[in-house]
């Protein structure tokens, strides 16, 4: 136990099966998690590698609260530093992304190289004889943090600290697997899309690894069969809880009573036009949905042909962005491509199966308003946080609360 | 020309904003694209869209799913719709650019302006004679969404 972690309704309640509901609410843990998560010891995405394809391209995006620029560097390293000028701590990018052959802070013209060092100042020697920096002014000794970047599939992530294990020790070799099966080869950007959400970013990153709730808040899901939990999958989830891989495979034939009786069961429900649910075959084994997490804010889709990028930024404990990148591959066929423009219907903020999830964890945020010396309950396939066979389990969940507690020290 | 398809402009937000979601896809051709995007989207020629339908029948299974499957907290929105800007286009079909400015209200009464942006509409008249949407690319201003989006544009 770590003291430090303000706890405003008594000590964590023992084991994995509790959640105190402070956790999503209190603004001292919020602050920790900066510190402690977001610039901790964990693998955080960040980019595309083709957001930066060439010498001198950038682009901004967030480890947490804290804006970063990632930019491809003249020896063609891709490299990420802090958006923050080392002057007065002004963002030095102000745009999504651009090609420059350097930065410069528009506030008093510190410049800094592709790397992020400190290459110039204004007026440095001063005007006329008059004013400047002192001559022991070390430029060398001052500029925004640097990252560690790995490149993984095509994906840019990226960490502060020293400790931080290589990618494959961090999320395990089994999810890594499952990384490599989706984003197999080149990628394109299709849609980008924001997502505000009226809730702590925790809530949502549990909806992520939660295979219990999909089939029962997402009725789409059900009755057309995309995913019940009794077609086959499961979820696999790393030793140290901070990745986790679920995957549904296609439906058996036959009729399925599994259901019967619960509202997300709705044998009524026929499309019009089906030819929309028609996935275009294109990984080589039946998963036809796989859901793919890194702790904390790292999420890979692929839903029939609709494969996506979702990246979690937190604003403050009860708001958090989740930033959508809709992808194809660079060879799609124009039938393949067709069929993601049509099954992106599926995800995103409109999605048939997903606009539930934007907003169930706004109902659970405006539940606990009150709620602090309350916990939530995740006993749903036993107490562990290992994976499982099965998606009627919590499992996952367990898992991000073992990586969680593992990294706030509590 | 001009007052026919504002009429038909005011004719498809009233359905959208008073509920009757089932006459939306109505103001569409059998074959249609209906888009939702922003402008970033838009200039950057992505492809994708928030929603995304080829056809009348997709618009139809997006009102379905709305009433039948979808979970979302009761709702409502107001168009405001700005006067088109329209242009010929071959085979007598007519361009159309029309501003739109979108309030939600949530259940407890909650307001906000959920969107803006403009709608890129081609019209082509049905085989009754009237003008009915070939394509609407209904490009936002804004590519962030609150929460989320159910009722169509």
């Amino acid at each position: 136990m770590d003291q430090h972690v303000h706890n405003p309704a008594g000590a964590w309640p023992p084991g994995l099966t509790r959640i105190p509901f402070w956790v999503y609410r209190d603004a001292d843990i919020a602050r920790d998690e900066q510190t402690r998560v977001f610039e901790g010891p964990g693998w955080h995405y960040l980019c595309l590698e083709i957001d930066v394809p060439g010498i001198g391209d950038y682009r901004t995006t967030m480890m947490g609260g804290m804006p970063v620029v990632v930019a491809r560097a003249e020896d063609g390293e891709v490299v990420a530093f802090e958006n923050r000028c080392a002057h007065r701590g002004s963002l030095i990018c102000l745009d999504d992304g651009g090609r420059v052959k350097d930065f410069h802070c528009v506030y008093h013209a510190w410049r800094y190289d592709l790397r992020g060092n400190l290459a110039s100042i204004a007026f440095r020697r001063g005007v006329n004889g008059q004013g400047g920096m002192p001559d022991d002014f070390d430029m060398t000794r001052h500029g925004p943090r640097k990252l560690r970047v790995t490149m993984q599939c095509g994906l840019v992530f990226g960490t502060l600290s020293a400790e931080t294990p290589d990618f494959e020790s961090y999320i395990g070799h089994e999810v890594m697997v499952r990384l490599r099966r989706v984003v197999h080869k080149k990628v394109e950007v299709i849609g980008r899309f924001t997502q505000q959400l009226p809730c702590n970013w925790k809530l949502y990153m549990e909806n992520v690894r939660d295979t219990y709730h999909a089939s029962l808040l997402h009725t789409f899901f059900t009755t057309f069969k995309i995913t019940r939990l009794s077609q086959g999958g499961g979820v696999m989830v790393s030793e140290n809880g901070v990745a986790h891989a679920s995957t549904t495979l296609a439906a058996a034939k036959g009729p399925d009573t599994t259901y019967a009786g619960l509202r997300a069961d709705n044998q009524e429900l026929k499309l019009r036009d089906p030819t929309f649910m028609n996935a275009v075959p294109e990984f080589d084994d039946n998963i036809n949905l796989q859901i793919l997490s890194i702790f904390p804010g790292f999420i890979l889709q692929q839903i029939h042909n609709a494969l996506a990028v979702r990246q979690i930024v937190p604003r403050g404990v009860d708001s958090m962005d989740l930033h959508w990148t809709y992808l194809g591959f660079a060879d799609d066929t124009p039938e393949l491509r067709a069929m993601r423009l049509k099954q992106a219907n599926l995800a995103g903020p409109a999605g048939f199966v997903s606009m539930e999830d934007g907003a169930v964890g706004g109902f659970v945020q405006r539940g606990i308003a009150a709620a602090d010396g309350e916990s939530a309950i995740v006993e749903m396939g036993g107490s562990g946080a290992e994976g499982a066979e099965t998606r009627a389990t919590e499992a996952s969940v367990r898992g991000f609360w073992k990586a969680w507690r593992a990294q706030m020290g509590i | 020309m001009l007052m026919e398809i504002a009429a038909l402009n005011a004719a498809s937000a009233r359905a959208l904003d008073s509920g009757k979601l089932e006459d939306w896809p109505g103001f569409f051709l059998d074959d249609c694209l209906y888009k939702v995007t922003t402008a970033d989207n838009y200039e950057k020629g992505y492809q994708a869209g928030l929603i995304y339908a080829d056809s009348k029948a997709m618009l139809a299974d997006r009102v379905l799913a709305l009433r039948e499957a979808n979970i979302y907290e009761r709702q409502r929105y107001r168009h405001i719709l700005g006067i088109p800007l329209i242009e010929a286009g071959p085979d007598g079909a007519v361009t159309a650019e029309t501003s739109f400015l979108v309030v939600r209200t949530m259940r407890d009464g909650q307001m906000m302006v959920f969107a803006t942006g403009v709608y890129l509409d081609t019209l082509k008249r049905d085989a009754g004679g009237g003008w009915r949407y070939a394509e609407r690319i209904v490009v936002c201003d804004s590519q962030r969404i609150d929460t989320l989006l159910a009722i169509p544009l």
